[in-house]
C-alpha cells in the first residue's frame, strides 16, 4: 500500500471541509472494502479522511419513516429490533452479506459505495474500464460467469456486489448526502447508475459528498418479505443472483409488491414491471411463474453466465413462494 | 467515484514519489556539509525513505491484552502487521490479507473484526484482545480448552481467528443451534475442514453455561 495522509473527522462538517480542500481525499469508514483495494493499488488515495467515528450512528423513526445513519455498522443494522420490527427483507439482506467480522465493521454509506467483485476489476494486470477507463473491457469475452445479465454496455458488464442495496431498492429507501452542493436527497433507485459510456462511475454521489445516512419509508410488507440469495457456496460469498421480495396479501390476494434483484446488473436491479403485474393476482405459483417471465424481459446472457437467464426467474418465484408463505 | 479512478490515473506521479524526490533533493542539499559524494550515496541508499518514514509516523494508543500501549505508527499499517511485527503478538495469522479467511480474528472492544482490512490508526484508544490474551496464566479459556478436547483443529493455522470468532459467536447469542453457528463462523475457513469439530466445541462451551 502506498503511503498516505492520515485526517480523522468527528464532525460531518469538518469531513466535507477536509474533502474540500484536498481532490485526492477519501473517506474511510469501516475499511472493508477500501483497504482490500489500496492493498492491491486498485485505488490509491492520498489522504484518508477516517469518518468511522462521525456521530451519523443513529437508528430512529421518525414520521412515517425509518432513518438509518451512514456510518451505523451492518451488524447493529441487522441487529436492531426496530429495524427487524418494521423492516426485516433489510435485515434479511444484510445477514446474508460478507461475514460475522465484516458486517461488525461495514457501514451502511461504505457497502452502498462498495466497488464490483468482477475479477478485471480487481486485477491490475487485466483491461478493465472501470478501473482504467479506455482499456477495454476484459469480461465481455472473457469469463464471464458473475457478470450482468441487464442493463450493461459495451464497455462494463460488471455487477453491483451488495445485498444491502437491493432490499434498500426494493423498499423505496432514499439516501441523504451533504456536500459542495448543500443537502440533497436522492432516491435508492438513482443512486447507482448503469455503465454506459462511463462504467468508472458507479454512482450518482458527486465528489466531495459525504452520505449522511437513508430513510425508508413504513409499508405494510414486514409479513410477508423473503431475500434469497443464490451462490456458490452457503454462506460468505457474493450473490450468483438475488432476489428481495416483499409482499401484501389480503385474503389471498397480492394488494402490493416490490421486487429487486442483485448479482444480474451494474445496479441494484428493481422490477417495477413485474411488481405491477403481481397487484390483484392470487397468491399462487402459476402467478409467480408469469410474472419471473416477465421480469426477464430483455436479459441477455453471456459465454459463461447464460445459466442467470435461468436461474434468475427460479429465484424469483422461489422468493415469492417463500415471501407469501406457500412454501 | 468517478473521482477514485481519474485520480487514480493521476497518481502515476503520486504525492509520495514527488516527496521522495524533495527529501531526496534536501537529503543533497542538507548533505552540502559532506562530500558531493557522501551525500549521493545517502540518498541511493534510501536514508530519504527512513527519514520520511519517521515523519509519517503518527502517535497511536492502544490496550493490548490489557496492557496499554502508546506506539509510533505509519497510517497505511494495518492492525493484523501492528500486532504481528510490531508487537511481536505472531498468534493472530495472516492467512489471507484480503478479508476472506478470518485468520485474522481479534476483538476490538469486545467485538470480532478482521484485523487486515481495519488500519491500526482506526483502533485509536479502544482494547484489542487476541489470542495470547485470553488464557489467565495456565488457565486456558473454556473456548481453547474445548478446541483441544474436541479436536477443534489439524494444521492449526485456522485455529487463533476460529477461537476468537467462536468466543464472540456464543457472546453475540448465534449459537443456538448448529445450523446457526455454521452460519455465524461461515467467516472462519479452515484448509484442513476441522468444521464438525469446531462446531461442537462451541456447542460444548455453550451448553456449559460459562461466561466467555
Ligand atoms: C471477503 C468479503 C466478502 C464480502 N461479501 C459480501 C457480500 O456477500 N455481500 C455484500 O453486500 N458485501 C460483501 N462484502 C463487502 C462489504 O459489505 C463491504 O466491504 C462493506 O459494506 C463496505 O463498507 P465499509 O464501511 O467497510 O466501507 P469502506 O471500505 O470504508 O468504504 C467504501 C467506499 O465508500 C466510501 N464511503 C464510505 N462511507 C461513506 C460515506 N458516509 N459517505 C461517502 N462515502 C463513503 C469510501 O470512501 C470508499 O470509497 C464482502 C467483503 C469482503 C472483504
Ligand atoms: S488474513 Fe484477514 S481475513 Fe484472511
Ligand atoms: S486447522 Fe488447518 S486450516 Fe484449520
Amino acid at each position: 500500500m502506498i503511503q498516505f495522509q492520515y485526517t480523522r473527522a468527528t464532525a460531518a462538517k469538518a469531513a466535507l471541509d477536509a474533502i474540500s480542500r484536498d481532490k485526492t481525499a477519501m473517506f474511510i469508514a469501516g475499511g472493508t472494502n477500501l483497504v482490500d483495494l489500496m492493498k492491491r493499488g486498485i485505488v490509491s488515495p492520498e489522504r484518508l479522511i477516517d469518518i468511522s467515528r462521525l456521530p451519523l450512528t443513529d437508528i430512529t423513526t421518525e414520521g412515517k419513516s425509518l432513518k438509518i445513519g451512514s456510518l451505523a455498522l451492518n451488524s447493529t443494522v441487522a441487529e436492531n429490533k426496530t429495524v427487524q420490527q418494521k423492516q426485516p427483507l433489510l435485515v434479511q439482506a444484510l445477514n446474508a452479506g460478507a461475514s460475522a467480522q465484516i458486517r461488525n465493521m461495514a457501514t451502511v454509506g461504505g457497502n452502498m459505495l462498495q466497488r464490483t467483485r468482477c475479477h478485471y476489476f480487481y486485477d491490475t494486470a487485466l483491461p478493465c474500464n472501470k478501473r482504467e477507463p479506455g482499456s477495454g473491457c476484459g469480461a465481455l469475452e472473457g469469463f464471464n460467469r458473475m457478470h450482468a445479465i441487464f442493463g450493461f454496455s459495451e464497455k462494463c458488464i460488471a455487477v453491483h456486489p451488495s445485498d444491502m442495496s437491493v432490499a434498500l431498492v426494493a423498499l423505496d429507501a432514499t439516501v441523504v448526502v451533504d456536500g459542495p452542493k448543500g443537502q440533497r436527497r436522492i432516491p435508492f433507485i438513482d443512486f447507482h447508475r448503469l455503465p454506459g459510456d462511463r462504467p468508472e462511475i458507479d454512482t450518482n454521489l458527486l465528489p466531495g459528498e459525504l452520505i449522511l445516512g437513508v430513510e425508508i419509508p413504513d409499508n405494510r410488507f414486514a409479513k410477508n418479505v423473503h431475500y434469497l440469495k443464490v451462490r456458490d457456496r452457503a454462506s460468505y460469498a457474493f450473490a450468483l443472483v438475488s432476489v428481495a421480495a416483499a409482499l401484501q396479501i389480503e385474503k389471498k390476494v397480492i394488494r402490493d409488491a416490490r421486487l429487486a434483484l442483485g448479482g444480474v446488473a451494474h445496479k441494484p436491479w428493481r422490477l417495477s414491471e413485474a411488481e405491477r403485474a403481481l397487484v390483484g393476482k392470487p397468491v399462487s405459483e402459476s402467478t409467480f411463474r408469469e410474472v419471473a417471465q416477465l421480469a426477464m424481459k430483455g436479459a441477455k446472457g453471456f459465454k459463461y453466465n447464460e445459466y442467470k437467464l435461468k436461474l434468475t426467474p427460479n429465484a424469483i418465484i422461489q422468493a415469492l413462494k417463500v415471501a407469501s408463505k406457500l412454501v | 467515484m468517478s473521482k477514485i479512478n481519474s485520480r487514480d490515473q493521476q497518481s502515476g506521479e503520486s504525492k509520495s514519489d514527488s516527496r521522495r524526490d524533495f527529501l531526496k533533493q534536501s537529503a543533497v542539499l542538507t548533505g552540502a556539509v559532506l562530500t558531493p559524494s557522501i551525500a549521493l550515496k545517502a540518498a541511493e541508499a534510501q536514508w530519504d525513505e527512513k527519514l520520511a518514514e519517521a515523519l509519517e509516523k503518527i502517535p497511536l494508543k492502544l490496550e493490548v491484552n490489557g496492557v496499554s500501549k502508546s506506539l509510533m505508527v505509519e497510517p497505511r499499517v494495518t492492525l493484523l502487521d501492528l500486532l504481528r511485527e510490531q508487537l511481536n503478538l505472531t498468534g493472530t495469522k495472516k492467512g489471507c490479507d484480503y478479508g476472506q479467511c478470518g485468520a485474522c480474528t481479534v476483538h476490538v472492544n469486545g467485538t470480532r473484526v478482521l484485523s487486515c482490512l481495519t488500519l491500526a490508526v482506526m483502533q485509536d484508544g479502544r482494547k484489542v484482545t487476541t489470542i495470547e490474551g485470553l488464557a489467565e496464566g495456565d488457565q486456558l479459556h473454556p473456548m481453547q480448552e474445548a478446541f483441544l478436547k474436541h479436536d477443534g483443529f489439524q494444521c492449526g493455522y485456522c485455529t487463533p481467528g476460529q477461537i476468537m470468532s467462536a468466543i464472540a459467536c456464543i457472546r453475540e447469542g448465534h449459537a443456538d443451534s448448529e445450523e446457526e453457528i455454521r452460519e455465524y463462523m461461515s467467516g472462519n475457513i479452515c484448509r484442513c475442514g476441522a468444521y464438525p469439530n469446531i462446531v461442537n466445541a462451541i456447542v460444548e462451551v455453550k451448553k456449559g453455561g460459562k461466561k466467555v
